[in-house]
Protein backbone atom coordinates (compact mmCIF):
# COMPACT_ATOMS: atom_id res chain seq x y z
CA UNK A 1 0.00 0.00 0.00
CA UNK A 2 1.38 3.40 -0.89
CA UNK A 3 2.33 5.59 1.73
CA UNK A 4 -0.05 8.47 2.42
CA UNK A 5 1.15 12.02 2.55
CA UNK A 6 -0.83 15.10 4.95
CA UNK A 7 -0.07 18.92 4.53
CA UNK A 8 -2.01 21.60 6.17
CA UNK A 9 -3.77 23.78 3.31
CA UNK A 10 -2.42 27.22 3.27
CA UNK A 11 -6.09 28.61 2.85
CA UNK A 12 -6.52 27.28 6.91
CA UNK A 13 -7.01 29.47 9.99
CA UNK A 14 -6.37 27.53 13.14
CA UNK A 15 -6.58 28.42 16.82
CA UNK A 16 -6.47 26.10 19.79
CA UNK A 17 -9.43 26.94 22.19
CA UNK A 18 -10.08 24.73 25.85
CA UNK A 19 -7.25 21.88 24.36
CA UNK A 20 -9.47 21.64 21.13
CA UNK A 21 -8.30 22.83 17.60
CA UNK A 22 -10.65 25.34 16.24
CA UNK A 23 -10.23 25.38 12.10
CA UNK A 24 -11.41 27.55 9.39
CA UNK A 25 -11.51 27.85 6.00
CA UNK A 26 -10.77 30.73 4.66
CA UNK A 27 -12.21 29.95 1.05
CA UNK A 28 -15.99 28.97 2.22
CA UNK A 29 -15.67 29.64 5.94
CA UNK A 30 -16.44 26.06 7.00
CA UNK A 31 -15.49 25.71 10.44
CA UNK A 32 -14.34 22.55 12.22
CA UNK A 33 -13.06 21.53 15.65
CA UNK A 34 -11.06 18.96 16.23
CA UNK A 35 -10.79 16.45 18.93
CA UNK A 36 -7.55 15.56 20.94
CA UNK A 37 -6.55 12.96 18.23
CA UNK A 38 -7.37 14.88 15.33
CA UNK A 39 -5.51 17.75 16.67
CA UNK A 40 -2.57 15.52 16.94
CA UNK A 41 -2.54 14.49 13.35
CA UNK A 42 -3.16 17.93 12.13
CA UNK A 43 -0.02 19.22 14.04
CA UNK A 44 2.06 16.41 12.84
CA UNK A 45 0.89 17.16 9.19
CA UNK A 46 4.29 18.94 7.71
CA UNK A 47 3.73 17.40 4.12
CA UNK A 48 7.04 14.99 4.62
CA UNK A 49 6.26 12.53 7.52
CA UNK A 50 4.13 9.71 6.11
CA UNK A 51 0.75 8.54 8.21
CA UNK A 52 1.50 5.61 9.43
CA UNK A 53 4.16 6.77 11.02
CA UNK A 54 2.53 9.54 12.48
CA UNK A 55 0.12 7.09 14.24
CA UNK A 56 2.54 4.61 14.95
CA UNK A 57 4.69 7.07 16.54
CA UNK A 58 2.28 10.04 18.03
CA UNK A 59 -1.12 8.40 18.30
CA UNK A 60 -1.01 4.88 19.44
CA UNK A 61 1.70 5.80 22.29
CA UNK A 62 -0.29 9.16 23.46
CA UNK A 63 -4.07 7.73 23.17
CA UNK A 64 -3.42 3.84 24.02
CA UNK A 65 -4.86 2.57 20.48
CA UNK A 66 -3.45 -0.06 18.48
CA UNK A 67 -1.96 0.94 15.26
CA UNK A 68 -4.72 -0.77 13.33
CA UNK A 69 -7.70 0.87 14.50
CA UNK A 70 -6.39 4.36 14.59
CA UNK A 71 -4.64 3.57 11.46
CA UNK A 72 -8.33 3.54 9.77
CA UNK A 73 -9.34 6.21 11.76
CA UNK A 74 -6.71 8.69 10.87
CA UNK A 75 -7.75 7.77 6.76
CA UNK A 76 -10.87 8.51 7.21
CA UNK A 77 -10.38 11.86 9.67
CA UNK A 78 -7.77 12.31 6.84
CA UNK A 79 -10.56 11.40 3.71
CA UNK A 80 -12.66 14.06 5.75
CA UNK A 81 -10.70 17.42 6.01
CA UNK A 82 -9.31 16.97 2.60
CA UNK A 83 -12.69 16.53 0.84
CA UNK A 84 -13.26 19.91 2.41
CA UNK A 85 -9.55 21.15 1.68
CA UNK A 86 -8.46 21.67 5.19
CA UNK A 87 -5.83 18.63 4.67
CA UNK A 88 -3.71 18.19 1.51
CA UNK A 89 -2.91 14.18 0.75
CA UNK A 90 -0.80 12.89 -1.63
CA UNK A 91 1.11 9.61 -1.99
CA UNK A 92 4.10 11.35 -2.01
CA UNK A 93 6.60 14.05 0.13
CA UNK A 94 3.92 17.15 0.02
CA UNK A 95 7.44 19.56 0.56
CA UNK A 96 10.66 19.48 1.82
CA UNK A 97 10.52 19.42 5.25
CA UNK A 98 13.06 22.55 5.55
CA UNK A 99 10.24 24.28 3.67
CA UNK A 100 7.20 23.07 6.08
CA UNK A 101 5.09 25.76 7.34
CA UNK A 102 5.51 25.60 11.07
CA UNK A 103 2.78 26.32 13.55
CA UNK A 104 1.56 29.38 14.65
CA UNK A 105 2.00 29.95 17.99
CA UNK A 106 -1.71 29.60 18.49
CA UNK A 107 -1.84 26.26 16.78
CA UNK A 108 0.16 24.50 18.96
CA UNK B 1 -13.39 61.95 -6.21
CA UNK B 2 -12.30 65.35 -3.87
CA UNK B 3 -14.07 67.14 -1.09
CA UNK B 4 -14.55 69.62 -3.15
CA UNK B 5 -16.46 67.39 -5.57
CA UNK B 6 -18.82 66.50 -2.75
CA UNK B 7 -19.83 69.65 -0.72
CA UNK B 8 -22.63 67.76 1.19
CA UNK B 9 -21.37 65.57 4.35
CA UNK B 10 -22.01 63.84 7.60
CA UNK B 11 -19.90 61.95 10.51
CA UNK B 12 -22.27 58.96 11.43
CA UNK B 13 -20.32 57.56 14.27
CA UNK B 14 -21.44 53.87 15.22
CA UNK B 15 -19.19 52.18 17.66
CA UNK B 16 -16.97 54.87 18.51
CA UNK B 17 -15.35 55.03 14.93
CA UNK B 18 -16.31 58.32 13.05
CA UNK B 19 -16.89 58.15 9.76
CA UNK B 20 -17.33 60.98 6.82
CA UNK B 21 -20.24 60.27 4.42
CA UNK B 22 -19.93 62.86 1.61
CA UNK B 23 -22.23 63.32 -1.09
CA UNK B 24 -22.46 65.75 -4.25
CA UNK B 25 -26.46 65.08 -3.75
CA UNK B 26 -28.21 67.24 -1.08
CA UNK B 27 -31.35 64.56 -1.03
CA UNK B 28 -29.13 61.57 -0.39
CA UNK B 29 -27.23 63.70 2.66
CA UNK B 30 -30.61 64.34 4.12
CA UNK B 31 -31.30 60.72 3.60
CA UNK B 32 -28.03 60.16 5.77
CA UNK B 33 -29.07 62.58 8.14
CA UNK B 34 -32.40 60.90 8.33
CA UNK B 35 -31.46 57.54 8.53
CA UNK B 36 -28.65 57.83 10.84
CA UNK B 37 -30.29 60.57 13.05
CA UNK B 38 -29.38 59.39 16.29
CA UNK B 39 -25.56 58.39 15.77
CA UNK B 40 -24.64 61.53 13.79
CA UNK B 41 -21.95 62.84 15.70
CA UNK B 42 -19.45 65.87 15.76
CA UNK B 43 -16.11 64.05 16.49
CA UNK B 44 -13.32 64.54 13.67
CA UNK B 45 -13.70 61.63 11.23
CA UNK B 46 -11.52 58.75 11.44
CA UNK B 47 -12.44 57.25 8.06
CA UNK B 48 -14.49 59.09 4.75
CA UNK B 49 -16.43 57.83 2.32
CA UNK B 50 -17.58 59.24 -1.19
CA UNK B 51 -20.82 58.63 -2.32
CA UNK B 52 -21.35 58.43 -6.16
CA UNK B 53 -24.76 57.99 -7.04
CA UNK B 54 -24.46 57.25 -10.96
CA UNK B 55 -25.14 53.70 -10.09
CA UNK B 56 -28.12 51.99 -11.90
CA UNK B 57 -30.52 50.73 -9.95
CA UNK B 58 -29.95 46.30 -9.39
CA UNK B 59 -31.00 44.26 -7.67
CA UNK B 60 -30.05 43.84 -4.18
CA UNK B 61 -30.59 39.97 -3.97
CA UNK B 62 -27.15 38.78 -5.43
CA UNK B 63 -24.20 37.81 -3.03
CA UNK B 64 -21.74 40.41 -1.82
CA UNK B 65 -18.18 40.04 -2.58
CA UNK B 66 -15.40 41.68 -0.73
CA UNK B 67 -11.67 40.68 -2.00
CA UNK B 68 -8.52 42.15 -1.92
CA UNK B 69 -8.11 44.42 -5.05
CA UNK B 70 -3.87 44.74 -4.23
CA UNK B 71 -3.89 46.82 -1.33
CA UNK B 72 -7.56 47.95 -1.45
CA UNK B 73 -10.58 45.91 -0.72
CA UNK B 74 -13.24 45.68 -3.17
CA UNK B 75 -17.12 45.32 -2.20
CA UNK B 76 -19.66 44.07 -5.17
CA UNK B 77 -23.36 43.32 -5.11
CA UNK B 78 -25.83 44.11 -7.37
CA UNK B 79 -27.27 47.35 -5.78
CA UNK B 80 -23.40 48.61 -5.42
CA UNK B 81 -19.69 49.04 -6.07
CA UNK B 82 -17.13 49.87 -3.31
CA UNK B 83 -13.11 50.84 -2.58
CA UNK B 84 -11.89 50.77 0.78
CA UNK B 85 -8.31 51.50 0.96
CA UNK B 86 -7.32 50.87 4.98
CA UNK B 87 -4.05 52.34 4.41
CA UNK B 88 -5.22 55.75 4.67
CA UNK B 89 -8.93 55.18 5.61
CA UNK B 90 -11.22 56.33 2.98
CA UNK B 91 -13.20 54.61 0.10
CA UNK B 92 -15.57 55.15 -3.06
CA UNK B 93 -18.93 53.78 -3.20
CA UNK B 94 -20.98 53.78 -6.59
CA UNK B 95 -24.58 53.38 -6.07
CA UNK B 96 -28.30 54.37 -6.38
CA UNK B 97 -30.09 56.63 -3.76
CA UNK B 98 -31.24 53.36 -2.02
CA UNK B 99 -30.72 53.47 1.56
CA UNK B 100 -30.20 49.51 1.73
CA UNK B 101 -27.02 49.55 -0.47
CA UNK B 102 -26.05 52.34 2.08
CA UNK B 103 -26.69 50.22 5.41
CA UNK B 104 -24.96 47.16 3.21
CA UNK B 105 -21.66 49.10 2.71
CA UNK B 106 -21.68 50.83 6.14
CA UNK B 107 -21.72 47.72 7.30
CA UNK B 108 -18.92 45.70 5.48
CA UNK B 109 -16.73 48.86 5.99
CA UNK B 110 -17.32 48.50 9.47
CA UNK B 111 -16.86 44.72 9.62
CA UNK B 112 -13.55 45.29 8.39
CA UNK B 113 -12.27 48.05 10.84
CA UNK B 114 -13.24 45.73 13.36
CA UNK B 115 -11.39 43.31 12.07
CA UNK B 116 -8.20 44.95 12.46
CA UNK B 117 -9.18 46.31 16.06
CA UNK B 118 -10.53 42.69 17.65
CA UNK B 119 -14.29 43.31 17.30
CA UNK B 120 -16.65 41.89 15.31
CA UNK B 121 -20.45 42.38 13.93
CA UNK B 122 -22.68 39.80 14.85
CA UNK B 123 -26.47 38.71 13.99
CA UNK B 124 -27.42 39.13 17.25
CA UNK B 125 -30.25 41.59 19.08
CA UNK B 126 -28.27 43.23 22.48
CA UNK B 127 -29.64 45.81 24.80
CA UNK B 128 -28.08 47.36 28.11
CA UNK B 129 -30.04 45.53 31.43
CA UNK B 130 -28.54 46.85 34.99
CA UNK B 131 -25.24 48.99 33.42
CA UNK B 132 -24.82 45.45 31.25
CA UNK B 133 -24.89 44.80 27.73
CA UNK B 134 -26.48 41.19 27.06
CA UNK B 135 -26.45 39.84 23.69
CA UNK B 136 -28.80 37.46 22.03
CA UNK B 137 -27.87 36.02 18.99
CA UNK B 138 -29.14 33.09 17.33
CA UNK B 139 -30.61 31.48 13.72
CA UNK B 140 -33.42 33.68 11.83
CA UNK B 141 -36.59 32.85 13.75
CA UNK B 142 -34.93 31.83 17.06
CA UNK B 143 -36.38 34.62 18.95
CA UNK B 144 -34.12 38.17 18.60
CA UNK B 145 -36.71 40.14 17.90
CA UNK B 146 -39.46 38.80 20.48
CA UNK B 147 -37.17 39.04 22.61
CA UNK B 148 -36.70 42.91 21.90
CA UNK B 149 -40.50 43.31 21.61
CA UNK B 150 -40.63 41.77 25.26
CA UNK B 151 -37.96 44.05 26.72
CA UNK B 152 -39.39 45.68 29.78
CA UNK B 153 -39.16 49.91 30.33
CA UNK B 154 -35.56 49.48 32.22
CA UNK B 155 -33.75 47.99 29.58
CA UNK B 156 -32.30 50.05 26.82
CA UNK B 157 -32.29 48.49 23.35
CA UNK B 158 -28.80 48.49 21.41
CA UNK B 159 -30.05 46.82 18.01
CA UNK B 160 -32.49 43.90 17.52
CA UNK B 161 -30.35 42.82 14.52
CA UNK B 162 -26.65 43.59 14.30
CA UNK B 163 -24.69 43.62 17.08
CA UNK B 164 -21.55 45.72 17.55
CA UNK B 165 -18.71 44.76 19.42
CA UNK B 166 -15.44 45.14 20.33
CA UNK B 167 -12.94 44.80 23.33
CA UNK B 168 -12.88 47.25 25.90
CA UNK B 169 -10.22 46.86 29.24
CA UNK B 170 -10.53 43.03 30.31
CA UNK B 171 -13.75 42.50 28.38
CA UNK B 172 -15.67 43.68 25.67
CA UNK B 173 -18.34 46.31 24.72
CA UNK B 174 -21.29 46.31 23.09
CA UNK B 175 -22.59 49.44 21.02
CA UNK B 176 -25.86 50.51 19.97
CA UNK B 177 -26.28 50.63 16.00
CA UNK B 178 -29.07 52.05 13.49
CA UNK B 179 -29.26 49.13 11.87
CA UNK B 180 -32.94 47.74 12.70
CA UNK B 181 -34.33 44.33 11.56
CA UNK B 182 -38.08 43.47 11.96
CA UNK B 183 -38.87 45.58 14.83
CA UNK B 184 -37.80 48.71 12.34
CA UNK B 185 -36.52 51.03 14.96
CA UNK B 186 -32.74 51.45 15.17
CA UNK B 187 -30.69 51.11 18.40
CA UNK B 188 -30.02 53.47 21.15
CA UNK B 189 -26.33 55.69 20.54
CA UNK B 190 -24.95 54.62 23.58
CA UNK B 191 -22.77 50.80 24.88
CA UNK B 192 -21.72 49.20 27.84
CA UNK B 193 -19.50 45.97 28.93
CA UNK B 194 -20.57 42.76 27.60
CA UNK B 195 -22.03 40.78 30.51
CA UNK B 196 -23.00 37.88 27.95
CA UNK B 197 -23.72 36.17 24.84
CA UNK B 198 -26.79 34.01 24.82
CA UNK B 199 -27.75 31.66 21.85
CA UNK B 200 -31.52 32.32 21.67
CA UNK B 201 -34.18 29.19 21.65
CA UNK B 202 -37.59 28.88 22.08
CA UNK B 203 -38.90 26.16 24.81
CA UNK B 204 -41.53 25.44 27.36
CA UNK B 205 -39.79 27.32 30.14
CA UNK B 206 -37.08 29.97 30.63
CA UNK B 207 -33.53 28.54 31.22
CA UNK B 208 -29.55 28.78 30.74
CA UNK B 209 -27.51 26.37 29.79
CA UNK B 210 -23.65 26.18 29.43
CA UNK B 211 -22.32 25.86 26.46
CA UNK B 212 -18.91 23.87 25.53
CA UNK B 213 -16.18 26.66 24.41
CA UNK B 214 -16.20 24.38 20.83
CA UNK B 215 -19.90 24.55 20.29
CA UNK B 216 -19.97 28.44 21.62
CA UNK B 217 -17.36 29.18 19.16
CA UNK B 218 -19.43 26.84 16.00
CA UNK B 219 -22.42 28.89 16.37
CA UNK B 220 -20.47 32.61 16.96
CA UNK B 221 -18.21 31.68 14.12
CA UNK B 222 -22.21 31.32 12.43
CA UNK B 223 -23.11 34.36 12.85
CA UNK B 224 -20.35 36.54 12.93
CA UNK B 225 -20.84 38.75 9.81
CA UNK B 226 -18.00 38.29 8.01
CA UNK B 227 -17.70 38.87 3.59
CA UNK B 228 -14.33 38.90 2.87
CA UNK B 229 -12.24 35.34 0.96
CA UNK B 230 -9.37 36.49 2.91
CA UNK B 231 -6.89 33.65 5.08
CA UNK B 232 -4.90 37.15 6.88
CA UNK B 233 -8.30 38.17 7.77
CA UNK B 234 -9.96 34.51 8.71
CA UNK B 235 -7.37 34.41 10.59
CA UNK B 236 -7.54 37.26 12.35
CA UNK B 237 -11.23 36.52 12.86
CA UNK B 238 -10.86 33.53 14.58
CA UNK B 239 -8.31 34.77 17.02
CA UNK B 240 -10.61 37.36 18.13
CA UNK B 241 -13.47 34.85 18.94
CA UNK B 242 -11.55 32.43 21.05
CA UNK B 243 -10.31 35.03 22.83
CA UNK B 244 -14.24 36.49 23.53
CA UNK B 245 -14.99 32.93 24.54
CA UNK B 246 -12.27 32.52 26.58
CA UNK B 247 -13.72 35.97 27.83
CA UNK B 248 -17.25 36.50 27.93
CA UNK B 249 -19.68 33.86 29.24
CA UNK B 250 -21.17 32.38 26.31
CA UNK B 251 -24.74 30.42 26.88
CA UNK B 252 -27.84 28.65 25.77
CA UNK B 253 -31.07 30.93 26.69
CA UNK B 254 -34.09 28.99 26.20
CA UNK B 255 -36.90 31.00 26.59
CA UNK B 256 -40.78 30.69 26.71
CA UNK B 257 -41.88 34.62 25.00
CA UNK B 258 -43.44 36.17 27.77
CA UNK B 259 -41.84 39.37 29.37
CA UNK B 260 -40.79 37.14 32.77
CA UNK B 261 -37.39 35.95 30.34
CA UNK B 262 -36.14 39.59 31.04
CA UNK B 263 -36.70 38.65 34.90
CA UNK B 264 -34.37 35.33 34.30
CA UNK B 265 -31.86 37.02 32.31
CA UNK B 266 -31.80 39.45 35.14
CA UNK B 267 -31.70 37.23 37.98
CA UNK B 268 -28.95 35.19 35.68
CA UNK B 269 -26.71 38.60 35.23
CA UNK B 270 -26.66 39.25 38.97
CA UNK B 271 -25.75 35.93 39.68
CA UNK B 272 -22.94 35.81 36.99
CA UNK B 273 -21.82 39.16 37.06
CA UNK B 274 -20.78 38.83 41.29
CA UNK B 275 -19.88 35.32 40.75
Amino acid sequence: MPEMYIARSSAIAARMLAGEMMVMNSMDSTFFTLNEVATAIWQAADGSTPLREIVEQRICPEFDVGSEQAQADAEEFVRELSQHGILLVSDRPLRDPALSDPLAPGER
Amino acid sequence: MTPAANPYACVVEIGGVPISLRTDDAQFRDLLCRRYGGFLSSSPAEFELDFDLTSPARSSDEDVRVRRDGPEWLLERGDFRARWDPRNGRGTVRQNLNPYSLDSVLRIVHSLILAERGGFLLHAASAICDQHAVVFSGVSGAGKTTLTRLAPPYVTLLTDEISYVRPAGAGYSAFGTPFAGELARPGENCAAPVAALFFLEKGPENRVDELPPSEAMRRLMRNILFFAEDRELVERLLATACEFVSRVPVRRLTFFPDPRVWDHVRQWQEVGIHA
